[in-house]
């Protein structure tokens, strides 16, 4: 089983990946819409990644409104 | 179709509906691309009824509210329909909202009965809001797990009374629903619509765009918005077509929707229609150079030839990979909830697939003004619909002035709001707020607003006084929300943006900490909501005498200001 700071840092190195942005540069606090400059459909396209990776469904309801990193390593802690 | 003059109900016209079309398919749902449940009219009207019945034995009567919240799913509209049948007032919210707002809204509507998901329920009464909400005194929640807490809720798939419902009749004038159109935080907007708005509004649609049995209808926009309720559930119902909902939308699913299920219409914002040409812009940039330059010449021709009208079997020759990507029967894809850029529309119209492009808010019913493709127009919002008529009011030496709308489809008014609805609605005509004139052609083309507010590319409708409450307490002398278009009017409906005004106190400097708070308070907020710049304003407040702020004294007074020298990046 994962740690919460374990699937966090999945979660940004995913996004990372995803966004082609550099390993490292995005943190757990940070704003993904506006750190990424991505929009709301992106953002989904990014949670579809992250189903595969953890082997999770996240219903749209768990993600609408989560906007950092943080809360949303928290959700899919807590369907793990 | 029903011919809904003999109805004087939504609740009416569906039940006839459901027994004129008995075989006919209704609803597909598909969930990560696996069809869960496919419902004909006569499987719906089982599954409803008993529901109907349920709510009945519970104690719904006539008038009661009843909201719903829920992803868009057969769940969503068998409820509308029972609660329809027990003569109930609907109050549909976006599920996006979060619990706090979710139950400011549900305090603000009265609303009895809640029904939504088991997920949804769990964040709500997670929530401390819930304490202050006594009248929610029923919650039916569904696709709860089978050991599931129900935090006080009951299993909606076991509300099932015995026996058939006693439908209650509503009268044309009698109110069917109320629709928030924006409005949390500050003033909620509870947009009254009758049954009379409805069926004037279906009527007046589907004059231009009917559908009929066999008609798969792609349901994204969320329920609650009028225009889905409309197009996705009540239009397509009594004109016996089928509405598919996806569980998940994601634009993979998305696209794979089109083709699986061959949709016929959809309705999409102009975010997920820009969305949609990239991935396809991106799609044609990657063919080979002797394949792209065919396809080029056949868009070449589709152009030509489609200049009067759309053509589709022609198109669909023309153009056969791209329209066998949309499953090879979509008619038009329909665009509103927001303003689009004209080269997105246009872009779609060249490959052959028209789109109506249309103008409307929920205090009009929803459609205003649909573009009716003879012949197709990126620039305009096309023309008002039958029966409704639109007016410029106080227009200026270009023809410039408010749009005003008057009809059948005209709301009632605001819930609990008489002072807004008569600001709103003046001698009969609303008001929208919204800048425009009629071209030449009767077509209407939009120009910018004149309320304080936004509308996102999302269809969302932000009102700045609402974004307000995120920034009290703020230790500043005052401060004020405005959209950046009020005060420096740009003629354009796109890429609108909020800002926040602040005044500082005598000798207080505009130090990194108070940017840091601002920007944090600010991050707080859902992302549509979010402010874009900062205007350090010097002067005081113009105030009345009540200390409220004159906000179009200060607007004034700000666009004398020059807009790229004095708003900050937030």
């Amino acid at each position: 089983m994962r740690t919460l700071e374990q699937t966090t840092q999945e979660v940004l190195e995913l996004a990372a990946n995803h966004f082609k942005v550099a390993d490292g540069s995005l943190h757990a606090g940070d704003d993904f819409y506006k750190k990424l400059g991505i929009d709301s459909l992106q953002a989904l396209d990014m949670l579809s990644r992250l189903e595969n990776h953890f082997q999770i469904e996240l219903p749209d309801y768990e993600v609408q409104g989560v906007s950092d990193f943080k809360t949303l390593a928290e959700r899919i802690q807590a369907r793990l | 179709m029903l011919d809904l003059r003999k109805y004087s109900s939504i609740g009416e016209s569906l039940r006839e509906a459901l027994e004129t079309f008995p075989d006919e398919v209704c609803l597909i749902e598909s969930d990560r691309g696996e069809e869960k449940l496919r419902l004909t009219y006569r499987e719906f009207k089982e599954r409803a009824l008993p529901l109907a019945r349920g709510l009945q034995d519970l104690g719904l009567a006539a008038g009661d509210r009843v909201s719903i919240i829920m992803t868009n799913q057969s769940k969503w509209l068998i409820s509308a329909y029972a609660l329809f049948c027990c003569g109930g007032t609907m109050v549909p919210l976006d599920f996006k909202l979060k619990p706090e707002e979710h139950w400011q809204l549900l305090k603000h509507s009265s609303a009895s009965v809640l029904i939504t998901e088991y997920g949804i329920w769990r964040q709500l009464s997670a929530s401390p809001a819930r304490a202050e909400v006594p009248n929610v005194k029923t919650v039916l929640v569904t696709e709860a797990p089978p050991d599931a807490d129900l935090l006080g809720a009951q299993r909606w798939e076991k509300i099932q009374g015995s026996g058939e419902p006693v439908f209650v009749p509503r009268k044309r004038a009698d109110i069917a629903s109320i629709v928030y159109s924006s409005g949390t935080g500050g003033s909620p907007k509870g947009c009254m619509l009758s049954h009379e708005n409805y069926l004037a509004q279906c009527t007046a649609l589907t004059a231009w765009y009917p559908f009929w049995p066999g008609v798969r209808y792609l349901s994204i926009l969320p329920t609650n918005h009028s225009i889905d309720f409309m197009v996705g559930f009540f239009g397509p119902f009594v004109c016996g077509a089928a509405v598919v909902h996806l569980r998940t939308l994601r634009p993979e699913f998305v696209r794979e929707a089109f083709a699986k299920y061959q949709i016929t219409y959809v309705t999409l914002v102009p975010l997920v229609l820009k969305n949609l040409q990239k991935g396809l812009q991106a799609r044609f940039d990657e063919l080979p150079a002797s394949k792209r330059r065919a396809f080029e010449a056949m868009r070449k021709i589709n152009i030509a030839l489609t200049r009067n009208q759309p053509r589709l079997a022609l198109s669909r020759r023309l153009l056969k990979q791209v329209h066998e990507g949309f499953g090879g029967k979509l008619e038009a894809i329909i665009v509103g909830g927001a303003f689009s850029e004209p080269q997105t529309l246009q872009f779609f119209y060249d490959l052959g697939i028209p789109v109506i492009n249309a103008y409307g808010l929920t205090e009009g019913g929803t459609g205003v003004t649909v573009n009716d493709l003879k012949p197709f127009r990126a620039d305009t919002v096309g023309k008002p619909l039958p029966g409704i008529e639109v007016r410029i009011a106080t227009p200026d030496v270009e023809g410039i002035g408010e749009v005003a709308v008057r009809g059948k489809t005209v709301m009632a008014g605001y819930l609990n709001d008489p002072d807004m609805t008569a600001e709103t609605i003046v001698d009969g005509w609303l008001m929208t707020g919204d800048m425009g004139r009629f071209d030449s052609m009767g077509h209407l083309q939009l120009f910018g607003r004149k309320k304080n507010m936004i509308v996102t590319e999302e269809g969302k409708n932000v009102y700045a006084e609402d974004v307000e409450s995120a920034f009290e307490g703020l230790k500043v002398k005052e401060f004020c929300v405005f959209a950046a278009n009020y005060i420096w009017p740009q003629r354009s409906m796109t890429a609108e943006k909020l800002v926040l005004v602040i005044h500082l106190e005598q000798g207080q400097a505009f130090t990194p900490e108070l940017k840091n708070e601002i920007a944090a308070r600010n991050n707080r907020l859902t992302n549509y909501k979010r402010v874009h710049g900062l205007v350090v304003y010097a002067d005081d407040f113009p105030l009345t005498a009540s200390l409220k702020v004159i906000r179009k004294v200060l607007a004034q007074r700000l666009g004398n200001l020059e807009q790229e020298k004095v708003v900050l990046p937030i």
